[in-house]
């Protein structure tokens, strides 16, 4: 134990020495301690004002009661408050009547927006342009109709939901049971052909007014009861190259999409269908056309 | 000799279990691993009778330090140091160009990222931590290791942790417990190891030659026994088979999450903040050549850090399941985290009073000052975050990933490589390192690289922070997660370049170590160094303590 006084700090050590190691005999800082105590004065006052101890069956609520829970439920609330009446007068109109109020069309699109954000864009993308599989909802190329009602029943209802009778159901026929692998190629050849691809086929038109026209129409411009895609539009859903649209014909594609009734309540899913119209290729009501569809069998669709 | 065959034994009878263990293995991965063990058991047998002095007519050099461990704990952490690193790099890749994961499940980020964590905190940080406890314990109790055998079986042992961890991350085996991912049998024999680590040091305290015992022992052994106690508490877990790598944990719901966090903070207390405080109290003053700062804010700030530090953890479930009692217990005690930690930051910059202008000359202590000056940036930065209003921003946020690398880049990182190009010369005996001016070299490619790093997580995090919580005028929510992720992208890239940067230093830290052990010295300018004497580098003999 030899304590020295340290040349350049001119303090004294302490004493002990370990491998040439020495320790000064420095006080504590004392901005250091008035900060350390600061910080628990704060504690023990914040222990106090919030909960904190946990006691026998609960925990002490703190001065004002605050929990995070009742916290979260008072935002909540204030928040269904404020948007309460709104809601409840786009939930009464029907939704073909919102274009006619502007300030509840808004307040609907901006809400489908922030619903769409949270449920669809896992596949239909945050910009809705969808993918492969997954319709682009920007576009004026709808596959079970694009104007108001028809949206809210699609996505109320949803596609091909095996549990729920009012879903939009259609179902194509995978060819390769039906046809030969020559005549699917002309098929090919005639389906790439009237959207504007490749050279005609005078078989595959045959063939097409034979076993698609039903659903797609002679022309193959669709038939939106089917959800049966229109053909001439360049527009795929499952690609438009050789290969792509010979698997479509020969395997047959039927996308699911859930219905949101059984997820969502009915404003939001009517939100949620003012957005998607307002994307872009939103429509106007149909002019009252009944279109016949043929029986049941002969279904077909995308 | 009778023991070394006993021993010799135990390996064949080791490597004969786990054989059969592979045969019965009822998944792929255990089967892996089991052999492994065989390997290494089959090694260790082979390796015990070759080494062993049958004639005993070997003359062990007591005037010496046992340092060979320490030798091979260099190398190890430079090792590790470089895999951990170049897996933190490709996962910094794979998050700006997600065709990176190559679509195998074996390179996909869910497995990589356990395998960079544990890289660098257990791999690195761990062997760098063994290594200069060894060192550090030998020198400051001025005697050799207690039990020499068992630390070279601590050695290898820690090392056959890191392959069985590594491997198995890479095959899907995990408990999916954020830095202790290992599944039951790893974290078995890592308890069997991290015993035998505890018998050394404390047995070498036990024989020490000075009366008292020096600050950075205390650090270790908080660290040790600390340690030990997170690792058993949060691994209990019930295998499903014992021939099986599955198994399931002993808490549920939010119990389980608050004993996952509890660990999991502490691992950053006791592993990474007490340890490295203790490489840091014994370096800092030994290559300054200065005294210690404060004697008495080192009693209170370790008294005060170890005491509080336990109880932080429950800051990493802010509003979450946990009850709001347990948040605020949490958030207090981090709060007067913040001091306590800073007493190690002082007393490691204040030490270099008398010794400023080393700064300028003097590399490694640059090292160390960046080292110290990280330090006290993310032990601020810490007690903010879990302040829970700061957190409700900050939480699963990038801006905690900035965080955890300014302190493992800025602090663990920089105080590690410093030790290291400290001892290298002096274990090997070697006149000095083979270059200082590279030293120079790396510093700044890892500090431009920590600052590229760190203000970019700071950036991203607090825009995905204000991007999520972001509502539009009609009350709706205004962003999609992935348009956030979307708007991160020129981050990450900065993160990348940042993580490039300091590979980089790691990699002419890992050439200058090297040349150092090849015995090359590199023609150049001089800068200031630390003496050595090897007349005083020696334990004490025979003499009673007092």
């Amino acid at each position: 134990m030899t304590k020295r006084v340290d040349e350049p700090t001119g303090t004294t050590t302490v004493g002990h020495e370990w491998d040439g190691i020495e320790e000064l005999d420095t006080p504590l800082p004392r901005w250091w301690l008035i900060i350390f105590v600061a910080c628990i004065v704060f504690a023990a006052g914040y222990v106090v004002v919030y909960p904190a101890i946990p006691m026998r069956h609960a925990a002490t609520a703190g001065v004002f009661g605050w929990s995070s829970r009742g916290d979260l439920a008072a935002e909540v609330t204030a928040e269904r408050t404020r948007k309460a009446s709104t809601l409840a007068a786009i939930a009464a109109l029907p939704i073909e009547a919102l274009p006619a109020q502007p300030q509840l069309l808004r307040t609907a699109i901006e809400g489908g927006r922030a619903a769409f954000k949270v449920h669809c864009v896992q596949c239909h993308g945050s910009g809705a342009a969808g993918s492969i599989g997954y319709p682009n909802l920007n576009d004026d190329d709808w596959l079970w109709g694009g104007d108001l009602t028809s949206i809210e029943y699609t996505l109320t209802h949803g596609i091909r939901n095996p549990d729920h009778d009012e879903t939009r159901q259609s179902q194509m026929p995978p060819f390769a049971d039906v046809l030969q692998a020559a005549e699917i190629d002309q098929l090919v050849a005639h389906v790439r052909n009237i959207s504007g691809q490749g050279k005609p086929s005078g078989a595959g038109a045959a063939l097409f007014e034979t076993n698609c026209s039903a659903c797609h129409g002679t022309a193959g411009k669709g038939g939106r009861e089917f959800g049966a895609p229109n053909l001439t539009d360049g527009i795929w859903l499952y690609g438009g190259d050789k290969a792509a649209v010979r698997v479509s014909i020969a395997k047959a594609h039927a996308g699911v999409m859930p219905r949101w009734n059984s997820r969502l309540d009915p404003v939001t899913i009517r939100m949620l269908a003012a957005y998607v119209h307002s994307l872009g290729g939103g429509e106007a009501p149909p002019a009252p056309v009944v279109a016949v569809a043929p029986e049941g069998k002969a279904d077909v669709g995308a | 000799m009778q023991a070394t065959v006993v021993r010799a034994g135990g390996y064949v009878a080791v490597m004969v279990v786990a054989v059969l263990a592979t045969a019965k293995a009822v998944d792929g991965g255990f089967a892996v691993h089991m052999a492994i063990v065989a390997l290494a058991a089959l090694i260790a047998a082979v390796a015990t009778l070759r080494t062993a002095d049958f004639a005993g007519t070997r003359v062990i050099d007591r005037s010496e330090y046992d340092d060979e461990p320490v030798r091979w704990g260099v190398i190890a952490t430079t090792f590790w140091g470089v895999v951990g690193l170049l897996v933190g790099l490709t996962i910094a890749l794979q998050l700006t160009f997600p065709a990176l994961n190559l679509g195998l499940e074996w390179t996909s980020f869910g497995r990589l990222r356990p395998l960079h964590t544990s890289a660098v905190i257990f791999a690195f940080g761990g062997n760098a931590l063994i290594c200069t406890s060894f060192y550090v314990v030998q020198r400051t109790c001025r005697a050799r290791l207690a039990f020499p055998t068992l630390a070279r079986f601590v050695f290898w042992g820690y090392q056959l942790f890191i392959v069985l961890a590594a491997t198995g991350y890479v095959m899907g085996i995990t408990e999916a417990r954020e830095y202790a991912e290992p599944e039951w049998y790893v974290d078995i024999w890592l308890t069997i190891v991290w015993v035998a680590y505890l018998a050394v040091f404390v047995g070498t305290l036990v024989r020490r030659r000075e009366p008292h015992i020096y600050v950075a022992n205390w650090f270790y052994l908080s660290f040790i026994i600390t340690v030990a106690m997170l690792h058993l508490v949060n691994n209990l877990s019930m295998p499903v088979s014992w021939v099986g790598s599955k198994s399931y944990s002993a808490f549920a719901g939010v119990q389980d999450a608050l004993t996952q966090w509890w660990y999991g903070h502490n691992a950053v207390g006791f592993f990474l903040t007490a340890g490295f405080l203790a490489m840091m109290y014994y370096f800092v003053p030994k290559q300054t050549e200065r005294p210690v700062y404060s004697y008495r804010l080192s009693i209170i700030h370790f008294w005060s850090l170890i005491f509080l530090y336990i109880w932080a953890g429950p800051h990493h479930l802010h509003y979450t399941a946990l009850p709001d009692w347990a948040q605020t217990l949490g958030m207090v005690f981090s709060v007067m985290l913040w001091m306590p930690s800073w007493g190690g930051m002082i007393n490691g910059l204040m030490t270099l009073n008398g010794a400023w202008d080393k700064i300028r000359t003097d590399p490694i202590i640059r090292m160390m000052v960046m080292a110290l000056a990280f330090y006290g940036m993310s032990t601020f930065e810490g007690p903010m975050m879990s302040i829970k209003s700061v957190n409700s921003l900050s939480h699963y946020t990038d801006w905690t990933i900035g965080h955890v690398h300014s302190g493992a880049l800025g602090w663990n990182g920089m105080i590690t490589f410093a030790c290291m190009y400290y001892m290298t010369p002096r274990l090997w005996k070697r006149e000095r390192l083979y270059s200082l001016r590279l030293i120079n070299w790396h510093f700044w490619t890892a500090t431009i690289g920590i600052v590229l790093y760190t203000a970019s997580m700071w950036v991203a995090g607090i825009m995905q922070g204000l991007l999520w919580r972001e509502y539009g005028a009609d009350g709706y929510l205004v962003n999609s997660f992935a348009e956030v992720v979307a708007a991160m992208h020129p981050m990450y890239l900065i993160r990348a370049a940042g993580g490039l940067l300091y590979l980089s230093g790691a990699l002419i830290f890992a050439f200058n170590i090297g040349m150092t052990i090849a015995g090359k010295i590199r023609d150049e300018k001089p800068m200031t160094e630390t003496p050595y004497n090897p007349a005083a580098d020696r334990p004490l003999l025979a003499q009673p303590a007092e």
